[in-house]
């Protein structure tokens, strides 16, 4: 790889141990792929977890006397705050998260907290260089608004904001943004639900292309909300960091400019909405009484969150289950003051803002049955011993009413 | 016995050295599913199932799993001196590297030489990455 004299005196240890152990990990990577030289980032996003092993990293880096030169947002950990209270954890994992909180705030991160930061807060725009991790954020920033991110882990990118440099390779190049493939799809997803299922399916046989989607239809413009969720699931069942939508996304107004100076491929993928349905069964866990349900994954928006209240109107959730929205703190402070909050939680559904489903807060569910309306949920939550049922958001509020989901 | 000793060239990823006994690994590894304690391979029908890669040198076919597991998997097992000595990689993919510069875990890959062919099960190897060197010594 070239280097540029400052980032040689990075790599040799003149800037500090901190900055060379993240330039040596962007090195690394930049010959594991081929990468001729570094390209400076305006925007990172780091997809801290909470786990031991990546708030050990951040610690290194920081110890060394590293500091962030862009300053990233960061993933949600979780609500210490308020869930400590209700649930039990141990001294240990209580530390872990306290730990990471410090160290981030240490290194100079922007303590959002939540995982949609490409919704509000950290949006790049169309062109520009950046370093997200997320597997939800990756695919939205580089499809849907049209900037160029690799699917960075969230070490490589906490990496990418103390240098403010990334190794340029595969998507920041425009030729390996052009799609790989086409999906033909013949109808259109109702809700964001629906393009969630969407992409697990598309996910499953596109692995690392670059898919074409194209409509028969289209009626309308799909939300952030269906976008933000079709590309979760693609990088969730696949790893998919980039796709398009012929005549909705930015690098598609035609499906001859979606694949640039290839020629379109004659044969396709297709998925129809018995696809969606028959992946919903596979997914789900069977129906039964249920202790749980958990929607924001990612983070609800305050749109989502709406739509929630106007479903709940009347109803009130059963003694046996709670009810747990995971937000960002933005659309929190904004259901509070527009008065969603407080009616929400007459019904018995409770806000959180902070918190990821794959945190140990969660464990005193663990060996019951959930609900949510997101298969990523359901992916990860299955990890630590929780069987989700996978339903719609209407589904989602009949099952915390009745205590059960058939 | 008779020692047959063969030195190939590679490429460094990640800098540092080691030696010790090879275990091959034809298939990609997760490292969340080692035992952090022994560095025994836990995963299910994995072809190392049962077997430690401590101490050793590790020809690892390739990585696998998410960038969360994989770091915390590698980051286990160095809290518990349980890492191989160095790893040997054929198929290189982002998050295997990214994990192994967290832990400082030694990784070389482009052998010039097939390493499945080159390196067996049992062998001694020592692996220098800032020589670009891996040097192999069967016993016979």
């Amino acid at each position: 790889m070239i280097l540029s004299d400052d980032e040689k005196r990075m790599l040799d240890g003149s800037c500090g141990p901190g900055v060379q152990k993240a330039m040596e990990l962007q090195v690394a990577l930049g010959k594991a792929f081929d990468a001729e030289r570094m390209i400076d980032v305006s925007r990172a996003h780091v997809a801290l977890s909470g786990q031991e092993g990546d708030t050990y990293w951040c610690e290194l880096l920081v110890n060394g006397g590293a500091v962030c030169k862009v300053t990233p947002t960061t993933n949600p950990c979780w609500d210490v705050k308020m869930l400590t209270n209700h649930y039990g954890v141990s001294q240990a994992e209580l530390d872990l998260a306290l730990r990471t909180i410090d160290v981030y705030r240490r290194i100079g991160a922007r303590l959002t907290f939540c995982c949609t930061p490409e919704l509000a807060g950290n949006v790049p725009s169309f062109g520009e260089h950046v370093a997200f991790s997320e597997s939800s954020a990756t695919p939205y920033v580089n499809a849907v608004l049209g900037a160029r991110s690799s699917r960075e882990s969230s070490v490589s990118a906490l990496a990418a904001a103390v240098t403010g440099k990334t190794p340029l390779y595969g998507l920041h190049f425009d030729e390996n943004r052009r799609g790989t493939m086409v999906v033909d799809i013949d109808f259109w997803p109702d809700e964001p639900y629906d393009w969630g299922l969407l992409g697990w399916c598309i996910g499953e046989f596109a692995g690392t292309e670059v898919p074409v989607l194209r409509f028969r239809d289209r009626p309308c413009r799909p939300s952030p909300e269906a976008l933000l969720y079709l590309g979760a699931e693609l990088n969730t069942s696949g790893a998919v960091a980039m796709y398009h939508i012929v005549g909705v996304t930015p690098e598609a107004p035609t499906i001859e400019t979606a694949f640039g100076a290839a020629p379109v491929p004659s044969s396709s993928q297709t998925v129809t909405r018995a696809d969606l349905k028959a992946k919903e069964e596979a997914l789900s866990e069977e129906g039964g009484k249920i202790n749980l349900v958990m929607l924001g994954c990612p983070h609800y928006s305050h749109e989502q969150i709406r739509d929630l209240e106007v479903l709940m109107r009347g109803r009130k959730i059963h003694d046996n289950v709670a009810f747990w929205v995971l937000t960002s703190f933005e659309a929190l402070e904004l259901a509070e003051r527009s008065g969603e909050r407080r009616r929400l939680e007459d019904a018995g559904v409770r806000l959180v803002p902070d918190t990821c489903i794959d945190e140990p807060c969660w464990k005193s569910f663990e060996g019951g049955l959930g609900v949510t309306d997101s298969p990523k949920c359901m992916y990860y939550r299955e990890r630590r011993g929780q069987p989700f049922v996978v339903r719609r958001l209407s589904e989602c509020v009949e099952a915390a009413v009745k205590g059960e989901v058939s | 016995m008779k020692t047959m000793e063969k030195r190939y060239r590679c490429r460094c990823i990640v800098a540092g050295s080691g030696e010790g006994e090879a275990i091959v690994s034809t298939e990609a590894m997760c490292f969340y599913l080692c035992d952090p304690e022994t560095g025994t391979v836990i995963e299910k029908g994995h072809p190392l199932q049962g077997r430690s890669i401590a101490g050793k040198i590790l020809l690892l076919k390739s990585g696998k799993g998410s960038s969360v597991v994989q770091v915390d998997g590698l980051y286990q097992l160095s809290v518990k001196g349980t890492l191989p000595k160095a790893i040997i990689v054929a198929d290189t993919e982002p998050v295997l590297v990214s994990s192994s510069v967290v832990v400082g875990e030694p990784m070389v890959d482009h052998m010039e030489v097939d390493p499945f062919e080159a390196i067996a099960d049992g062998d001694w190897v020592r692996v220098d990455a800032d020589e670009e060197e891996i040097v192999v010594r069967k016993s016979s």
